[in-house]
C-alpha cells in the first residue's frame, strides 16, 4: 500500500508565503480559460475584455470601487469575527437586515418626522448597524451561553433573514407605482449617500463611487487601531490564538463573543445600508449578488489584515464588473467570474498547505 | 496469538538485540537525535536517561517505525529492519509503552489487548482471549482482571494492560517511556520486580527514565542522551548518581536546596469543605479542607487525575465551586470571577505552560502584560502603552533570566524552562499574596527545575503563601512545610515536610487515611 502523508516542513522559505497568491491567482486564469475555452469562446479574448471592462477605463474602475464598497465592508466584519476564531458566515443575512433596517428608516421615519437629511443618513447608519450587529449578536450569545456551533447557526439565519426582507419588497413595502417590479419606492434623493465626485478626480466626473467608500477605509483604519492598540483588541487577540489562557487570565470571553459577533453583523449591515443608500436607492431583490459570502473569500485571502482587506475588495470587485462585461460584449455567463472567485480561494488555500506541509510518498 | 517462542538459553545472554547506528531525526528547529548509536543486548533493562527533551522518546519512536528516521540504520536481532509503522515493529517482536497510554475506554482489557490484530472478527473467541489474558498476568504478576473496562482502572493498572498488550503480541524486547511518573511509590516497587522478572525470562527491556534514582535501582546498563546526542552508555554498578547527572546536564548538581526554617505568618488560603465537579460533571472534589499560611509551602502531592487540576482551577476562579468556601486574607472569594481573584492577589503557575499559561503566537511583551493590560501603567485609558509594556517585559525578562533571542520572540519558540520562567515573572513579579503552583517543574531540564525551586523557595521567605501541588513526590518532599496527599478529591493526610515518611505518603496516595502526626 502506498502511504500518502504531509510532512510538515522544517521551514517555510521565505518566497512560498509571497509566490503562493500570485501562482494561485494565475492557476486560477489558467483553469479559468479551460472554462472558457469549453463555451466556445477565446480565453484570451475574454479575460483582456474583462480587464478592459473592469480596470482599463476610469468608468470601469469606479465601478469596480463601487462593488467593491460593501465587500471591503462585510470583508471587515467577517475579518473582525474570524480574528477571534468565530466563523460567521452569515454576513449575507447580516447585510440584508442591514439594508432593510436602513430602508425603514429611509423611507418611512424621515417620511413621518421631518429631520435634516444628514440625520437621516445618520439614522439609516445607526439602524443598519443595530440590525445586522443583532443578527450576528443571535448565534454570538448562542455559542457563548449554551456553545452552539456559530457556523451553522450563523448560516441558517442567511435565509431567515433574505426571506424576511423579500417578504417586505415584495409585499408589505412594495411600490404600488413599481410598475410590477418587486422593489420599495426609491428613496428621497436628500438622503441618498452623497457621491465622492470630483474628490476622487482621476475617474470620470459622472462616476457612481459613493460615500461607502469612506465608511470602509475608516473601519478598516479603527479595526487596525483596535488590535493593535487598545486593550479590548488585545483582548481578542488572545481569545482568538488561545481561548483557555485568556480565560486563565481573567478575560471575559463570552461577552467578548456576542460584542464581536455584534460588530461583525454591524459591519455587515452598514455594506446593507450603503447598497441601499448609495446605490439602488430603494430596497429591492436582487440589491446582494452574495456580497456577504465573497466577504468570506477575501478576508481569507486577506489573511484578515484589515488594509489587505480593502485591496482584495477592489481584485474581487473588479472580478464582479468584468463577470458583468463579458456578459454584456460576449454573451458568456457572468457567473466565471463567480468560478474564477471559488478557484483563486482553493488554490490559495491548497498553496497554504503546501508551504506548510510537504507530502510524502512511501 | 500468545508467543510460544521458548525462553532464549543463557547461551544466547549478551547477544545485541537492538543495534541503532548513527541515527539521526530531524523535527522543525531541532535535531532530536543527531547520529545516535544506541545497542542493548539480550536479557538487560537497559535504561534510556535524559532530561526533557533530550530526544529519548523520539528515538523510540524511530526504533518502532512510528518516525522515519533521516539517517542510520537499524538491525534487530542482527538482521536490518526498516519499519514503516509500528505494526511492521511488533511483528519483529517490539513492543512499546508509551507516555500517554493508548487504550480504549469504553472497552475491556481482553478487547483492548486483541485489538488492532488481525484475527477475522467472526472468529473471534473472546473467552479464549480472555484466559490467554489472565494467563499472561499471571505469568508476569501483572494483577489485571481480564473482564475490566479500562475506565474502571487505576493508571497503574492501565499500564499493566499495555505491557501485557505487547506480551500478547510476542513482544521480546519491550519499551517503556517513563513508566513511574504516573506510579505511587509501592506501585513502582510493582512494576519493578515484574521487569526483573522478565528479563530473567529472556526479555529485553528499555527504560525510558529522567529520574536518577530509579535509574540506579532498576538498570544493568544506562545510555545518557544530552541535547540528542549520546554522552555515554555505562554500566550501573560501574557509575553513581552524580556521574550521571553530571552527564546528563552537562555540569556538575546540587541535589540539595536550602530551605531555612521560617515561622509561619497570618492565615492567607482557607478552604472549607469544597466541592467540585469534573469536566463531565462527576465529583471531583470531595470536601476538602485545609489552610495556608505566610511564610509556608504546602505541598499538594497523589496520582495524577485525583482532583489536582480541579482544585487549582476551583481556587482560580475557572472552576465553578458548588460547596464549600473559600477565604483569602480572610475574606470570602469562593464565588468571585478569575478576574476578581487574580486582583485580589493570586498567582497561578498552571499545570500547562502551552495551552494554560502563555499565547505561542504572541511575544514575550505580550504575554508578560496578559494579567496586566488593565491597569496602569501599561493601561492609558483604553489604550495600551506598549511603550511602558516593551519596558516592563525588559526589565522583567532580564530579572528573571528568561533566555530569548528578543522581546520579539513568539513564546511558542521558547524551551520549556524559558517558557516557565517568562510565566513566573508574569506571575511573581505583581508580589502575589498566594501564588498556587502545578506542577512547577515538570518537563523541565535539571537547571530550570532548580531555578524554578529556588524562586518558589524565594517567594516563601519574601512572605507569600505557597501552595504547591506536584505529582513528583521528591520535589513536594523537597519544598514543602506540611504534605497533604489528595485521594479522589478527598485529602487523606497530613505529614510534615522534614519528617515525611514515603512509605506512609504512599499508602495514602493509594488512597489510604493516615493520622500522621507532626
Ligand atoms: N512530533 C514532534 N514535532 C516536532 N518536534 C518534536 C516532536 N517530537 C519531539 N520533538 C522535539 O524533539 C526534541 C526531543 O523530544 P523528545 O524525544 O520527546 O524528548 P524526551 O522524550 O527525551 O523528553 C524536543 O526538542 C522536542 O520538542
Ligand atoms: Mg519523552
Amino acid at each position: 500500500m502506498i502511504h500518502i502523508r504531509l510532512e510538515p516542513r522544517l521551514s517555510t522559505p521565505r518566497w512560498v508565503s509571497w509566490a503562493s497568491p500570485v501562482v494561485s491567482i494565475i492557476l486560477a486564469l489558467m483553469v479559468g480559460a479551460v472554462l472558457i475555452a469549453a463555451q466556445g469562446a477565446s480565453p484570451i479574448e475574454a479575460y483582456a475584455a474583462m480587464y478592459r471592462g473592469a480596470l482599463g477605463s476610469g468608468f470601469g474602475f469606479a465601478e469596480t470601487l463601487v462593488k467593491a464598497i460593501p465587500l471591503m465592508l462585510a470583508g471587515l466584519g467577517v475579518a473582525i469575527a474570524f480574528r477571534m476564531q468565530l466563523w460567521n458566515i452569515g454576513a449575507e443575512g447580516q447585510l440584508w437586515m442591514g439594508a432593510w433596517a436602513a430602508a425603514g428608516v429611509g423611507l418611512f421615519l424621515y417620511a413621518a418626522i421631518p429631520m435634516p437629511p444628514w440625520l437621516a443618513i445618520l439614522l439609516m447608519m445607526l439602524a443598519s448597524m443595530l440590525a445586522g450587529g443583532l443578527w450576528g449578536a443571535i448565534p454570538g450569545a448562542l455559542k457563548a451561553y449554551l456553545n452552539v456551533n456559530e457556523i451553522l447557526t450563523s448560516l441558517m439565519l442567511n435565509s431567515v433573514a433574505i426571506f424576511w426582507v423579500l417578504y417586505f419588497v415584495d409585499i408589505l413595502w412594495r411600490d404600488p407605482g413599481g410598475l410590477g417590479f418587486p422593489n420599495t419606492a426609491p428613496l428621497d434623493k436628500a438622503i441618498w449617500l452623497p457621491k465622492l465626485g470630483a474628490l476622487l478626480f482621476f475617474l470620470p466626473p459622472t462616476h457612481r463611487v459613493h460615500l461607502g467608500l469612506a465608511f470602509g477605509i475608516i473601519a478598516a483604519a479603527f479595526m487596525w487601531y483596535a488590535l493593535s492598540k487598545m486593550q479590548w483588541g488585545y483582548e481578542v487577540r488572545v481569545i482568538g490564538l488561545n481561548k483557555r489562557a485568556a480565560g486563565f487570565a481573567g478575560m471575559p470571553i463570552a461577552r467578548n463573543i456576542v460584542l464581536v459577533m455584534f460588530l461583525s453583523g454591524a459591519l455587515a449591515g452598514l455594506a446593507g445600508m450603503s447598497e441601499v443608500a448609495g446605490v439602488a436607492h430603494r430596497l429591492q431583490r436582487g440589491l446582494s449578488p452574495g456580497y456577504g459570502f465573497t466577504a468570506i473569500i477575501i478576508a481569507w485571502l486577506a489573511k484578515l489584515n484589515p488594509f489587505a482587506i480593502i485591496l482584495v475588495s477592489i481584485l474581487f470587485g473588479g472580478l464582479l464588473v468584468a463577470g458583468e462585461q463579458i456578459q454584456m460584449t460576449m454573451g458568456l455567463p457572468a457567473s466565471i467570474s463567480l468560478i474564477l472567485q471559488g478557484l483563486i480561494l482553493f488554490f490559495v488555500l491548497a498553496g497554504d498547505v503546501l508551504s506548510q506541509y510537504r507530502i510524502r510518498f512511501r | 496469538m500468545v508467543s510460544t517462542s521458548t525462553l532464549q538459553t543463557v547461551s544466547r545472554e549478551n547477544e545485541i538485540v537492538v543495534s541503532m547506528r548513527e541515527v539521526t531525526k530531524r523535527f522543525p528547529g531541532v535535531v532530536a537525535n543527531d547520529r545516535v548509536t544506541f545497542e542493548a543486548r539480550r536479557g538487560e533493562i537497559h535504561a534510556l536517561l535524559g532530561e526533557n527533551g533530550a530526544g529519548k522518546s523520539t528515538l523510540m519512536n524511530v526504533l518502532t517505525g512510528l518516525y522515519t528516521p533521516e539517517e542510520g540504520e537499524i538491525a534487530i536481532n542482527g538482521q536490518p529492519a526498516q519499519f514503516r509503522s509500528p505494526k511492521d515493529s511488533i511483528a519483529a517482536g517490539i513492543g512499546m509503552v508509551h507516555q500517554h497510554f493508548k487504550l480504549v475506554e469504553t472497552q475491556t482489557v481482553t478487547e483492548n489487548v486483541i485489538l488492532g490484530l488481525d484475527a477475522p472478527r467472526f472468529r473471534l473467541d473472546m473467552s479464549r482471549a480472555e484466559a490467554d489474558v489472565a494467563k499472561l498476568s499471571e505469568q508476569y504478576g501483572l494483577k489485571i482482571d481480564p473482564k475490566a473496562y479500562i475506565w474502571q482502572l487505576s493508571v497503574g493498572e492501565q499500564q499493566r494492560v499495555e505491557i501485557i498488550k505487547a506480551l500478547y503480541r510476542g513482544a521480546q524486547i519491550l519499551i517503556l517511556d517513563e513508566p513511574t511518573a504516573v506510579l505511587t511509590p509501592q506501585e513502582t516497587e510493582e512494576l519493578f520486580i515484574t521487569l526483573r522478572d522478565m528479563v530473567a525470562k529472556g526479555h529485553t527491556i528499555i527504560f525510558i527514565s529522567h529520574k536518577l534514582d530509579e535509574v540506579m535501582s532498576i538498570a544493568d546498563r544506562v545510555t545518557v542522551l544530552r541535547g540528542g546526542k549520546v554522552v555515554a552508555t555505562v554500566n550501573a554498578r560501574d557509575t553513581n548518581k552524580a556521574e550521571l547527572a553530571e552527564m546528563m546536564v552537562g555540569r556538575p548538581v546540587l541535589f540539595r536546596l536550602d530551605r531555612p526554617a521560617l515561622e509561619p505568618g497570618e492565615m492567607v488560603l482557607r478552604v472549607e469543605e469544597l466541592h467540585a465537579e469534573n469536566d463531565k460533571g462527576l465529583p471531583a472534589l470531595r470536601g476538602i479542607s485545609f489552610y495556608v499560611r505566610a511564610r509556608e509551602i504546602v505541598g499538594i502531592a497523589g496520582v495524577s487525575g485525583n482532583g489536582q487540576s480541579e482544585l487549582a482551577e476551583a481556587l482560580n476562579g475557572l472552576r465553578p465551586i458548588t460547596r464549600g468556601r473559600i477565604f483569602l486574607n480572610g475574606r470570602e472569594i469562593t464565588t468571585l470571577s478569575a478576574r476578581e481573584i487574580i486582583d485580589a492577589g493570586v498567582a497561578h503557575v498552571p499545570e500547562d505552560r502551552h495551552t494554560d499559561g502563555s499565547v505561542g503566537d504572541m511575544n514575550l511583551t505580550e504575554n508578560i502584560i496578559l494579567k496586566r493590560y488593565r491597569h496602569p501603567p501599561i493601561a492609558r485609558g483604553p489604550v495600551i502603552d506598549w511603550n511602558q509594556a516593551r519596558e516592563m517585559s525588559s526589565e522583567l525578562v532580564s530579572r528573571f533570566n528568561v533566555q530569548a533571542p528578543g522581546l520579539d520572540t513568539r513564546a511558542r519558540l521558547l524551551s520549556g524552562g524559558n517558557l516557565q520562567k517568562l510565566i513566573l515573572a508574569r506571575e511573581l513579579s505583581a508580589e502575589p499574596a498566594l501564588i498556587v503552583a502545578m506542577h512547577p517543574t515538570q518537563g523541565l531540564d535539571v537547571g530550570a527545575t532548580e531555578y524554578v525551586r529556588q524562586v518558589l523557595l524565594e517567594q516563601r521567605a519574601a512572605g507569600a503563601a505557597v501552595l504547591l501541588i506536584s505529582e513528583d513526590l521528591d520535589e513536594v518532599m523537597q519544598l514543602s512545610d506540611r504534605i497533604l496527599v489528595i485521594y479522589e478529591g478527598e485529602i487523606m493526610g497530613e505529614a510534615s515536610g522534614e519528617k515525611a515518611d514515603r512509605a506512609q505518603i504512599g499508602l495514602m496516595m493509594a488512597g489510604q487515611r493516615q493520622e500522621v502526626g507532626y
